[in-house]
This record gives C-alpha cells, structure tokens and sequence, in this order.
C-alpha cells in the first residue's frame, strides 16, 4: 500500500449528503476481477449523460457538464469535500478504488460509513471527519478560490488551508501507523500467529462444534 | 459491575488480542465468499504467497451475477450469457479450487444468496462471528451471531489469517414493545426504524433489537429486521437466543448433531444482554403505531406509512434536507404533496437478502391467489432466495400461485435487488421491490425503486398502484 504522510492538492465537491457507494461506483463496474481501473468510473451516473459499460472507452462518452468534477477548475483534484454519512450502502472496496485511481488521497466530511471509512485505510486513502460547521467553511472557501489546494499532515494530524490556518483531526493511531508506514497489516498480523493458535486451542476444547464442520 | 450486552459478551469471546492503541485482534468463526467481492482477495493472497488460515471455515457460494431465467442458468457457469458475468463466476470456482476452499456450485440446490444460505445450511450458528464481503451479512446476527460486511482487503485479511483488526462498537437497543397488526411484517418494522433514526443513525454502533415484538417474530423475520442494520447505519444488528433460534438451527446440515448439540446449546444459554447491561443509546417503537412502510425517494430513510403524502421541499427550513428532498423528488418524477398510494409500479420485484425466505413468499402468494397481476404491470419477478427455498415453495404449490397470477417465477439469485444480471429497471420505471436499496440506479441506470414488505409489493403487483393491503386482508376474509 502507498504510504501517506503529507499531501498538497486541489480540493474538489461532492456537495450532497448520504453519497452512496452504488454512487461512487456503479455495480456494472463490479464484474472486474482486478483492484485498479475504477477511475474512469467514479461517479459514472453523475459525470456521465449516458449509462457506462464496462471496458468501454469512457473518453469518447458524452459528459454531464453540470458535475462540478468535469469542471477545469477541479482538473485534477486529490482532495474530496464531501456531506455527511460519505460512503453509505454496499461494502465493496470497488469504491475506494475508484477514488483511489481518479486520484483522489484525501476525502473530508463531516461523518463516513462504518465499512467505506475501514476500506480507504487499506488503500492508501485518508478519510477526515471533521466538524460539520469546519466542512461547511472549507466548502465556502473552496468556492470562492479557483485553485483552492489544502494539505494534509497526517504525521501532525492537521488540516491546512491555503491561508495557514491548521484545523486538527482525530484518527486512530493503529491505522494512522499503517497508513504513515504504508504497512501490508496482513503481515503485521501474522507476526501474532501464536497468539491466534493459542486461542484456537482454546477454542477446539470450549467449542468444538466451530470446528471442521465445512468440508 | 454492570453487565454485558449481547454484542459485549460476543466480542468478549472472540478477542485474540488487545492492543494498548485501542484495536483489538478478532478472532472469525465462518466467512461467506462471493464473487464480486472476493477475486481481488484470493488474487492478493497468490500474490503474497500465502494460504488460507483454516479452510473449514470458509464457504463460497455465486449470487450476484448468476442468471435467473431458467433456460439460461440450466447450461451451468458455461452458458451465462454476459461474458464479464461468466468470468467472475468462474474465477469463483477457480480460486475455490485452487485454494481448496468448499463451494456450491450454481445449480446445486443449496445455491442461493450467500444471506440465506448461511443460516439456512447450518454453517451461521448462534454465538459465531460472521464476515462476509458484503454488507447485508448483518443479517446473520438474527441468530445471536456477531455478523458484519466486510471490504475485500478484510475478506484476504481473514483469508490469511482467520483474524481481524476492529475496534469495538458502541451499543444500541432498538426496543420494539407491544405486537404488531395483522398486515405489518419485519420489514415495516425495519423501515418504520429507519424512518426514525435515519440512515446514520446506527453508525457506530451494534444494534441489538429487542422487545416483545423481535421476541414474537419467526427467524425469518428476524433475519429481515438484521438485514437492514446496515441500512440504518450499523455494520451489526443482532438477536438474543431463544427457543425460537434454536428451533431454526436444529437439525440443519451443518449445525451440530448429537451430543455437540447439547454442548452447543448449554453454550448458547448466555447469548443475550444482562438485565442490567447498559446500552449508549436505547431507541423504542410502539409494535401497535407501526404501519405498512413505502419508500418514495433515494434513500431508505425516506420513507412514509402507506396512507401517508409526499413531503413538500418548500415546508423544510433545513437547506441540505431541503435539497436532498427536492433532488429525490426529481429523480423519482413525483410530486410534492401527492399521495403514496397514487404511485403507479411498472415492475414488481419479490426477492433478496432482505425478503426472499418460505414465509416471504408465502405471505405474497397469500395475497395474489386468486388474483391476476394489473395490466399496467410490465413484470411481476419472484425470485426465491435459495435452491432450498425454491424447493420448498414448489413443494407447497406457491409457485402456480404465482404463476397463474401471471408472475414469473426465477432461478435463486440476486437478481434485481442490484440488477448485476439481466434483471433490472429500465430508465424512469418505477418498482414496488421487497429488496433494501433504493439508491440512484440501484436496480437499473434511472430506475425507481419503492422499498416494501413481500405482502405490500404483491398488493400492489394486483392492484396497479400502492395500496394498504390491511384493507385487502379483511376485504379478503
Ligand atoms: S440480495 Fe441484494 S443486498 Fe442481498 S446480497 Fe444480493 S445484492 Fe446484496
């Protein structure tokens, strides 16, 4: 996994609340069997006038003007403002995938889903809560400044905009470590494979009916 | 020392290791495996060189992809017509052979959706923890399990290592007291929640449901009512254990049989709250004041009693609700102020996780008999959640039923509760559907969802529009 340790980018909307993953990334895009090329995709049904196939050339497709991300100003955005309950619905990892390969290392709301806000720690992306009145400025700031770039300090925990002002957040600090080291946490826990056995053992004795059964 | 919640004392069991950072190392029981959130995961763990940890506690099953339509699905993995489809299916079966993990292939009788296959086969039992890639895997907690979706990266991560890194949830009661009317089901009972904590409302928490009403509801039911935890927010809703649990687990194969099932059952004893446990936060329902539920926008919280009018943007003062109302309206092509029974279906879906078990089907074959499906209805599916449950209703004669109402009658599958298949909505159409999402283009790019009970969606089927089928139930007497 990418490590994150600070990032600089332009800030880009997505100005609703209750994003859903189906938003983020259609299920037609769920038959890949491979992790990357989601970002063509991301918010298909919103950049796009028509309805996207899979595999199919996505720079010939008609575009919704209207979406903020087709806008220049927000060409190559790395940093996602977003409302809260960002990420509700299915838990397809398909969705920070997607966000992960458009570009985007950083998503700020005021509140994530349980299963989406785990699943951009595994991908190198940084999901920020903060508070909704906090959110609520940045979105005014970013509107009113074309190139409106924010870094994010994760070694700190820090916000900062563009005139310096450093806004904190809170994050776990096992994730946090992951993410600092770009960790693979499969093989931070299977350096614990004893303790695993160990309460396996256990287990076989207390509960032996949660074992062999499938076979 | 106060005492433990339900979710408490699951957890308690499960913790390999805590860690001084706050995350714990827990241990899982069963993961369920399908194919749209699992290749990437088998791919990672090839990648790294690694094994599956304990191969007897997987078990894959396709339902995502898999067609429905008889002629179609008769040819086996071979014969799916969507080439992307078919090679997802069939990665399926490969990675279960290359990593000897067990599968039911997709024409084998206990083929289903992986949410009603676990309990129905005996491989989700009361006191495990529950993982699969998917997030409706709350509904395993109606057995007193501690069940919850996870994202591909955990799917390899459990994969690998039979364990995951979590952090522990807060607690919820949903207490609903009282009983229900004749008429009003589980799912009623899950979007009348829905409709009062909201789609966020859950998050951070396990929901445990309680009172006399969860109390008095069959496992389905049950299941139904977890189903939708996640829909309210909560990765994990679940169920104390009763004589009703147990007379679900028995005797199914591959619960525990003889004397391990005296073991298991001693074991299962403790698998409920403390009476002085503490909740963080305890929500009630009245079982009397709950009606039957339609959605009418995008999201599940927005939802109304079926006598009930359209909300009007221009009376919300709050600027996001305002927008989020005006916006669902729009999609939805219905009017402010206008009635939910004024609501015309053009499809009708009866299926998934949520609404697709024998008491499902039998509650809307109950109400079609006799009755032929409106005209105005393009398509009525039925589409049973498992080989088993198919089984099952053609045994009890529904599927005539259903098929002399003029209704299709399908393959186990998925099917139009995400339309990954050939099953779906066209643009603008809208559905009376007993699935869990109502999202923008869930079930077909610009269709129209309305979220409903299996009695309510087959109401509607007959009568061309929404209708209180309490009135059709003593009418029908
Ligand atoms: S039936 Fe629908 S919600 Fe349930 S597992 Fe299938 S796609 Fe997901």
């Amino acid at each position: 996994m990418r490590a994150f340790t600070v990032h600089s980018g332009l800030a880009a909307p997505m100005d609703r609340a209750n994003v859903d993953t189906d938003l983020i990334i259609p299920k037609q895009f769920l038959k890949s069997i491979k992790r990357s090329g989601f970002g063509p995709n991301l918010f298909d049904e919103l950049r796009y006038l028509d309805e996207g196939q899979p595999g199919q050339d996505c720079s010939r497709r008609p575009l919704n003007e209207d979406f903020p991300l087709n806008f220049p100003r927000y060409r190559g955005a790395s940093i996602l403002l977003a409302r809260e309950n960002f990420g509700c619905g299915s838990s397809r990892e398909h969705a920070p995938w997607a966000l992960e390969d458009y570009g985007f290392r950083c998503i700020i709301a005021p509140s994530f889903a349980d299963i989406f806000y785990n699943n951009c720690f595994k991908n190198g992306v940084l999901p920020i809560a903060l508070d909704a009145a906090i959110v609520d400025r940045l979105f005014d700031q970013m509107y009113a400044s074309e190139g409106y770039e924010l870094t994010v300090d994760l070694q700190r925990q820090r916000v900062i905009t563009p005139d310096g002002e450093e806004i904190p957040f809170e994050v776990d600090a096992f994730r946090r470590q992951c993410l600092l080291e770009g960790l693979d946490d499969i093989g931070l826990t299977l350096q614990r494979a004893d303790a695993i056995r160990a309460y396996e053992d256990r287990q076989r004795i207390d509960s032996p009916w949660l074992f062999g059964a499938i076979r | 020392m106060a005492g433990q919640t339900l979710y408490d004392k699951l957890w308690q069991s499960h913790l390999v290791e805590q860690r001084e950072d706050g995350s714990a190392l827990i241990y899982i029981d069963r993961q369920l495996i399908h194919e749209v959130t699992s290749p990437q995961a088998f791919e990672g763990l090839r990648l790294a060189g690694r094994k599956p940890w304990r191969r007897d506690a997987n078990l894959a099953v396709p339902d995502h992809n898999v067609p429905t339509e008889l002629r179609e699905r008769a040819g086996g993995v071979a014969a799916i017509e969507d080439p992307v489809s078919r090679l997802q299916v069939q990665t399926l079966d490969d990675n279960c052979d290359d990593f000897d993990l067990v599968k039911f292939d997709i024409n084998d009788v206990r083929q289903g959706i992986v949410h009603v296959v676990g309990p129905e086969q005996g491989v989700t039992l009361p006191g495990m923890t529950v993982v699969c890639g998917d997030s409706h895997t709350s509904t395993h907690g109606a057995l007193g399990a501690l069940a919850h979706g996870i994202g591909t990266s955990e799917v390899e991560h459990v994969l690998a290592t039979q364990t995951l890194i979590q952090q522990k949830m807060n607690n919820m009661l949903v207490r609903v007291d009282g009983s229900l009317q004749r008429g009003v089901t589980a799912k009623d009972v899950a979007l009348a929640i829905i409709g009062k904590i909201g789609t966020a409302g859950g998050t951070g928490y396990a929901i445990e449901f309680g009172g006399q009403v969860v109390r008095d509801m069959s496992m389905e039911g049950r299941m139904t009512l977890c189903n939708m935890s996640i829909e309210a927010g909560a990765r994990m809703g679940m169920i104390a254990v009763d004589d009703t649990t147990l007379e679900y687990v028995k005797g199914r194969p591959f619960a525990p049989s003889g004397e391990m099932w005296d073991l298991a059952v001693a074991a299962w004893s403790d698998l409920h709250s403390d009476e002085d446990a503490v909740f963080d936060v305890v929500v009630t329902l009245q079982g009397e004041e709950i009606e039957p539920q339609v959605t009418w926008g995008t999201s599940p919280e927005m939802v109304l009693p079926v006598n009930g009018t359209l909300p009007d943007p221009a009376a919300i003062e709050d600027p996001s609700r305002k927008a989020a109302v005006t916006r669902a309206l729009e999609y939805m092509g219905l009017q402010a102020g206008s009635r939910i029974t004024d609501i015309r279906p053009d499809r009708v879906f009866i299926g998934s996780c949520t609404n697709s078990r024998i008491e499902d089907l039998r509650a809307a074959a109950d109400v079609v008999k006799g009755r032929k499906v409106a005209d105005s209805v393009k398509q009525a599916l039925v589409v049973p959640g498992s080989g088993e449950v198919k089984k099952q209703a053609e045994a009890e004669g529904l599927d005539r039923v259903f098929l002399a109402a003029g209704m299709e009658w399908r393959e186990p599958g998925c099917s139009m509760c995400l339309a990954m298949n050939a099953d779906k909505l066209g643009a603008g159409e809208h559905c009376a559907s007993t699935s869990n999402r109502n999202f923008e283009g869930r079930q077909g790019f610009g269709g129209r969802t309305h979220l409903v009970s299996p009695a309510m969606a087959a109401a509607a089927a007959v009568a061309g529009h929404f209708v209180d089928v309490r009135d059709w139930q003593e009418a029908g007497q």
